[in-house]
């Protein structure tokens, strides 16, 4: 028992420390505790992330199977709680000068992260719920946080609304699965659910646990929620959703489909490539429109999740391992777009127009530089990170037997970039009428976006050893 | 064998552009200045630096040479070498590169960012001749359309946006098609070594059985879908008729510098792709889609000359030239002897000097007029003689006349393609009766007759800058055109290997289907 505990700490720590913050909040200091709070916070994660790291290499089942802490729940665990303590940081000034630095916009993003903690490492389909719905609860929450915006407390009810509609999917195939393998364990499912004999009520189940997970990566036909929350919700928020939740639900994915259904390859490979398809093309097609950066941010992440699926759709070990690859660089590549997005401010209001951004290149040369390494990434164009990470799911898929899916997807791509181009174009191409956006002189956020371009470019060299961690999670994940 | 003197010729533009990035502050007068001379001492340096390589290489040896190596991600490798086929587009590369610096020392916006642009282009450009490993190639090839693109978009004319998205599209929609190839090979061979290796993809044996594609039956399997998919990305970059439309855009808008890189190398990449990856890799494929291309280079050399015929833009006329140009290109590619690659790298070689020398003419007259209408020109013989006499050499080079470079590799393809397919040959060689006419049509139209327009009054000669950008271009065409040898003796044995060993492959699999037909 006190060795299930130890396996937990990180969650315990993380949770305690929320809960403590909470109850300091609301007894002492109200919201001048939220500065000091913010960066505590961000701290911790960033310490849990560097202790979790650095523990051994070991797969441990704590609570009779239930938690799962192994080197897959590991790498994401680090990823998220890197993304999430990147965010916070990111996010102070802006809401700071909107009143929205409230002591618990650090508490609920905590409590949010103790979720994807659990999500990454459920080894049951209750804890898998457990840690889905404690996520997904403070980020209905935090997505309406700006109580007076009639946007956000849109995103906020509309995105609570979906969810929970999702999370009822997600029930009903969990009670499916339960009732035909006759356990909510996923050692106990894997078991009875053998390929092409799997019975047809177990094959409900899948489906469903699978739709509910893509509403959470906002997979195509799940996605129509996305773009209103991004929209609606505070920008740092929207910078949370775009990073940390992702990377969990993708991991929470991999882990389902492969501990639960991994004897089932044949049954579930052919839905997520379905989903990875449309998600790659609608998030191409549709951005093209947008004239709202959050928005396009929001269909780029739709066609970014659809890459990652085709990782997943591949089936094996090498699939996993892409899809991590491609999950962290999506991470890392959005922090910086979403430092930019922040930066972006007219006369101290929030600017999201993209035609604002013209002749950007002029008055910042290095943010806009920045920016056009970091849209090239996006858009797939070597020699920037991004590339490589296409690159690693397009072999992953075409050595899975998905030729098609790499095919579609490299096309998809083409589509994609124009959009990224479109971005570039105003920046530098534009002429120059417009008038210019604030010089808003914020080291913390310049200093993200800068650090997230010249990670897509020195990162080719070798990844910062992100390549193998991932190798070794898959292999954990997939024996 | 370690040797970093390839890399060192590859990033040194790089450094350069690096440098000026960290430490060239401001926008004034000094800071434009300084970054143009810096760009000029490195890629002048990298001039001589190549020459090193060029001098330590051994043409009579047929293997890659110099080979510099390195581990990377995803298990590939970072190879950079040369063989007899990439020497001389390197040597073109650098070359070209301190005299489109030269051309460009009238920019006054961005500067910076224009030298930093063009220095950035080069590493690419060198990376994707000397890369020897699939991926690593793939990186410098489809890196090169991001400074590109900003040259054309931020620099270029009017209608800059259009050309610059277009041309952006457009390659990178063929060029991915290409990289899910690529995977396939990684797939199927395990390795993404280009040669020189011991187990490579020139040597690997990809499968051309016949296969069954959604109930199409795909003649030569494997290896056409892999020609196909890299001939979508070659033949746009080539560009080859009915994919060329985005080049005449994108010459129109950029810069002139922009326009001599795009005509003088890039357009090189597309040669230099078929030589090195579908006629070695893909020996079946080659020869079963080969007489097709064969045509499409033949309609290519006609309709472009006659389009090129009713232009009445300068650059546009040129640019469509080029596409007739590298329709022969294509064809010496294709009738895959001795003569007909030969001929092919010549010819590539030779349009660089020719066509870039072309390009920089028109410049000439653009920076002092703003126009490149023809009409607006007219008697230019009378103002600016040692202009109208460079412009006469090269229209001349531009229509093949023999002692200059361009006669050499029209008449080696055609002699090859004769050999093959006498029609496309007969239809090419009208092509070079048309070139005449519209190169010398052009030539008549802005250069002879009376000096009538009122603005070209006072239109002024090449000064001296401008003279030294044309010396060497004229030097080089000329001692190509009298002693090609320089040339060939360099390429010919490299070009043998790769003829012997396509029509071993192609005998081989055609053994094997007709033993497999007596079994049936």
């Amino acid at each position: 028992m006190s060795n299930d505990i130890f396996q937990i700490l990180p969650e315990i720590l993380l949770a305690g420390f929320a809960l403590a913050g909470l109850l300091f909040g609301a007894y002492f200091g109200k919201d001048a505790i939220a500065r000091p709070l913010l960066w505590l916070t961000a701290a911790l994660m960033v310490v849990l992330a560097v202790v979790v790291g650095a523990s051994s290499d070991t797969t441990v089942e704590a609570f009779n199977g239930m938690f799962v802490n192994d080197s897959f729940a590991r790498f994401s665990k680090v990823a998220l709680l890197l993304a999430a303590a990147a965010v916070l940081v990111m996010s102070e000034n802006y809401m700071k000068t909107r009143g929205l630095l409230r002591f618990e916009y650090p508490v609920l993003v905590a409590l949010s992260v103790v979720g994807m903690m659990m999500m990454v490492s459920a080894g049951d389909l209750m804890a898998l719920y457990m840690g889905l719905e404690l996520q997904s609860l403070a980020l209905y929450v935090v997505a309406s946080l700006r109580r007076d915006s009639v946007k956000s407390t849109e995103a906020g009810l509309k995105y609570f609304v979906l969810g929970a509609l999702s999370s009822g999917m997600l029930l009903y195939g969990a009670s499916l699965v339960y009732g035909y393998a006759g356990t909510t364990l996923f050692s106990g499912v894997i078991t009875t659910a053998q390929a092409g004999q799997t019975s047809l009520g177990m094959l409900f189940g899948i489906v469903f646990v699978i739709a509910g997970l893509a509403f959470k990566v906002s997979a195509v036909p799940f996605h129509m929620w996305a773009p209103d929350v991004y929209e609606g919700a505070p920008t740092p928020v929207t910078a949370f959703f775009a990073t940390a939740p992702k990377m969990a639900a993708m991991a929470l994915f991999a882990r389902v489909l492969h501990d639960a259904f991994g004897n089932a390859v044949g049954d579930w490979s052919q839905i997520i490539a379905l989903l990875s398809l449309l998600s790659m093309f609608l998030g191409s097609i549709a951005a093209i429109g947008q004239t709202n950066i959050k928005r396009l941010m929001a269909y780029s992440s739709i066609a970014h999740m659809g890459y990652a699926l085709m990782g997943l759709a591949a089936g094996n070990a090498f699939g996993v391992q892409a899809m991590l690859v491609y999950m962290a660089i999506y991470v890392t590549m959005n922090v910086g777009v979403f430092a930019f997005i922040l930066l972006m401010e007219k006369d101290g209001q929030p600017v999201v127009e993209i035609s604002a951004l013209n002749m950007y290149s002029k008055n910042h040369p290095g943010r806009a530089a920045a920016l056009m390494v970091l849209m090239f990434s996006l858009a797939g164009v070597p020699p920037f990170l991004g590339f490589f990470g296409k690159l690693y799911v397009l072999r992953a898929a075409y050595e899975g037997g998905l030729a098609w899916l790499a095919i579609a997807g490299v096309i998809a791509s083409v589509i994609g970039a124009f959009y990224y181009l479109r971005i570039i174009f105003y920046m530098y191409f534009g002429s120059d009428q417009a008038e210019a956006l604030d010089q808003n002189r914020s080291a913390v956020l310049s200093g993200f976006l800068i650090a997230s371009a010249v990670i897509m470019v020195v990162g080719i060299v070798n990844m910062f050893g992100v390549e193998a961690a991932a190798a070794l999670a898959a292999q954990t994940l997939v024996q | 064998m370690e040797n970093n003197l390839l890399s060192i010729v590859t990033f040194m533009p790089a450094f350069a552009a690096l440098i000026l990035a960290v430490f060239l502050r401001g926008e004034d007068e000094a800071a434009q200045r300084n970054a143009k001379w810096l760009a000029l001492i490195a890629t002048s340096v990298t001039f001589i630096v190549s020459i090193f390589v060029f001098l330590e290489f051994d043409p009579s040896n047929t293997d890659f040479q110099m080979i510099d190596e390195a581990d990377w991600l995803l298990g590939l490798k970072y190879r950079m070498g040369v063989d007899g086929i990439s020497i001389l587009f390197v040597m073109l590369t650098t070359f070209m590169m301190p005299l489109v610096i030269a051309a460009s020392w009238d920019v006054s916006t961005r500067v910076k960012e224009y030298m930093i642009a063009f220095l950035l282009l080069e590493t690419l450009m060198l990376g994707v001749f000397m890369a020897l490993d699939l991926v690593l190639f793939y990186v410098f090839f489809e890196a090169g359309l991001i400074p590109m693109f900003l040259i054309i978009g931020i620099w270029g004319g009017p209608n800059r946006i259009y050309a610059s998205f277009k041309f952006f599209l457009y390659t990178f929609f063929g060029s991915v098609l290409m990289l899910v190839a690529m995977v396939a090979m990684f797939s199927d061979a395990g390795t993404t070594c280009i040669g020189g290796c011991n187990i490579s993809l020139l040597t690997h044996d990809f499968g051309s059985e016949t296969i069954n594609v959604f109930g199409f039956q795909i003649l030569g399997g494997m290896q056409t879908l892999m020609f196909l998919a890299f001939f979508a990305s070659f033949a746009v970059k080539m560009p080859m008729w009915p994919v060329h439309t985005w080049l005449p855009d994108a010459h129109v808008q950029a810069p002139t510098a922009g326009s001599v890189v795009l005509a003088a190398i890039l357009l090189k990449m597309g040669g230099y792709g078929f030589l090195r990856f579908s006629l070695p890799m893909f020996p079946v494929g080659s020869e079963i889609v080969g007489p097709l291309i064969l045509w499409m280079s033949a309609i290519a050399i006609v309709y472009t000359s006659l389009v090129a015929l009713v232009q009445d833009d300068m650059k546009k006329l040129i640019a469509y030239s080029s596409v007739a140009h590298m329709g022969f290109v294509t064809m010496g590619i294709f009738s895959v002897s001795q003569q007909g690659l030969d001929g092919a790298i010549f010819q590539m070689i030779s349009h660089g000097f020719v066509s870039a020398a072309l390009f920089l003419a028109v410049g000439v007259v653009y920076d002092r007029m703003h126009t490149r209408e023809i009409d607006a020109y007219g008697g230019l013989v009378n103002r600016m003689p040692v202009y109208a006499m460079i412009f006469m050499f090269f229209t001349m080079a531009n229509v093949g006349l023999p002692g200059t470079s361009g006669f050499v590799g029209e008449f080696l393809t055609l002699m090859a393609v004769f050999q093959v397919n006498t029609w496309v040959a007969a239809v090419a060689a009208t092509g070079v009766i048309l070139s005449a006419s519209y190169a010398l049509w052009l030539y008549r139209r802005v250069v002879m007759g009376d000096l009538i327009k009122e603005s070209l009054k006072a239109i002024t000669d090449m000064n001296a800058r401008e003279k030294w950008i044309f010396a060497p271009l004229v030097v080089m065409t000329l001692f190509l055109g009298v002693y090609p040898a320089a040339i060939l003796d360099i390429i010919g044995p490299s070009v043998a290997a790769l003829v012997d060993n396509y029509d071993t492959a192609v005998a081989a699999a055609e053994a094997v289907s007709q033993s497999a037909q007596a079994h049936n």
